[in-house]
């Protein structure tokens, strides 16, 4: 599947290169995107850490104990195969909390703890257990209580009030979860999907 | 106002984290800077594992967008989008979305100062930016950094996910301001 989509994108990108005249622009973005990489990831490495950090600091305390109190029964609802208290529930929720206030960078140390945790869990390293899945696409359709990005551009564009968008924000992310939610369940039963 | 507020209380929530999870682990008296610095460590090292796969999917995307090809397929799929009245002025940030987080902000950005910033087309922009997430990405690093190669129906069902939220952020756009 991977093989096939990277080598579609690139195919595609040579034969049109080269019909379009463009193959010297192409060239160049091939080139700069490893400057790209790079740049993304040393970005990454510094809030990485940190939060690495105090994530490791939180499992030793095990304050997951008392957190998985408070995690809503939605999240066993939603994972019902995950043992309860299972270490993954934590790193998840704290993902999804940080993506709703926008904090993207917090967001994703925690997301590939959740992601090493199932992994644990999972029992062909290789491929995509139903809950990575499930969890990823929770994930891509996060539930936005403050994008900063769009809340910032549109105050800098001189918005009357930035914030109204919010309300659509908010409901058409919610929709989108649900959306989201059902269409994964509905394709994990799929034969097609299960390798 | 409101802006600023919520500013205020999302870091107030980081340095409370930050303050708080140590201040637990040193009250059950644990060795906790010994154990930031092991978690650091193993920060630093998740994000070297995930450098390849993020490079991989850079190439692709890159050679895709910058070929024309991204274009080609904007101008194939417009008389579609017309069927279903939805804007085919939004369709670019619809493909880009997915693809590139820095890019489809960009076209937002683009969008606000050609039809203006409170005008109905960047509020449906603003809010398709805001409801999905660069699918790709996610899916590129968080798999990545756990070694999964095969990734079964997550893609399709992210894309579906994201078309659902490109999708009702027009019609709430419409419901809302229109």
């Amino acid at each position: 599947m991977i093989n096939f989509i990277w080598f579609f994108m690139i195919a595609i990108g040579f034969v049109f290169a080269v019909l379009n005249g463009r193959i010297e622009i192409t060239t160049q973005a091939v080139i700069n995107s490893s400057v790209e990489a790079v740049e993304l990831c040393m970005g990454l490495i510094g809030i990485m850490a940190l939060w690495m950090g105090v994530m490791k600091i939180a499992e030793r305390a095990e304050i997951l104990n008392i957190l998985s109190k408070f995690i809503s029964p939605i999240m066993h609802l939603i994972f019902p195969s995950i043992p309860k208290n299972h270490p993954a529930f934590f790193p998840m929720v704290m993902n999804i909390t940080a993506n709703m206030f926008g904090l993207g960078n917090v967001a994703t140390p925690f997301g590939l703890k959740a992601m090493e945790e199932l992994q644990k869990l999972n029992k062909n390293k290789d491929k995509a257990s139903n809950e990575m899945c499930t969890f990823l696409v929770l994930n891509t359709g996060a539930i936005q209580l403050l994008p900063v990005s769009i809340l910032s551009l549109r105050a800098a564009y001189g918005a009357k009030d930035p914030t109204d968008i919010l309300p659509v924000i908010i409901f058409s992310s919610i929709v989108t979860n649900i959306g989201g939610l059902v269409v994964v369940k509905l394709l994990e039963r799929l034969t097609l999907f299960k390798t | 106002m409101v802006l600023y507020l919520f500013k205020l209380a999302s870091s107030t929530l980081i340095l409370l984290l930050i303050f708080l999870i140590p201040a637990y682990g040193f009250y059950k008296k644990l060795d906790i800077y010994s154990i930031f610095i092991e978690g650091a460590k193993e920060g630093l090292l998740v994000v070297v594992r995930i450098f390849p796969y993020v490079l991989g999917m850079f190439i692709a995307i890159n050679m895709f967008r910058e070929s024309g090809a991204m274009d080609f397929f904007v101008k194939v799929l417009t008389p579609v989008t017309g069927i279903f009245n939805f804007p085919t002025e939004l369709l670019p940030l619809a493909i880009i979305r997915p693809l590139s987080g820095g890019a489809s902000l960009g076209l937002v950005a683009d969008y606000i100062k050609n039809y203006g910033v409170d005008s109905l087309l960047s509020r449906m922009a603003s809010a398709m930016y805001g409801s999905t997430e660069t699918t790709f990405y996610v899916l590129t690093v968080y798999f990545g950094a756990v070694g999964i190669k095969k990734i079964r129906h997550s893609l399709l069902a992210g894309l579906f996910a994201d078309l659902i939220g490109i999708i009702s952020s027009v019609i709430f756009c419409r419901i809302f301001f229109g």
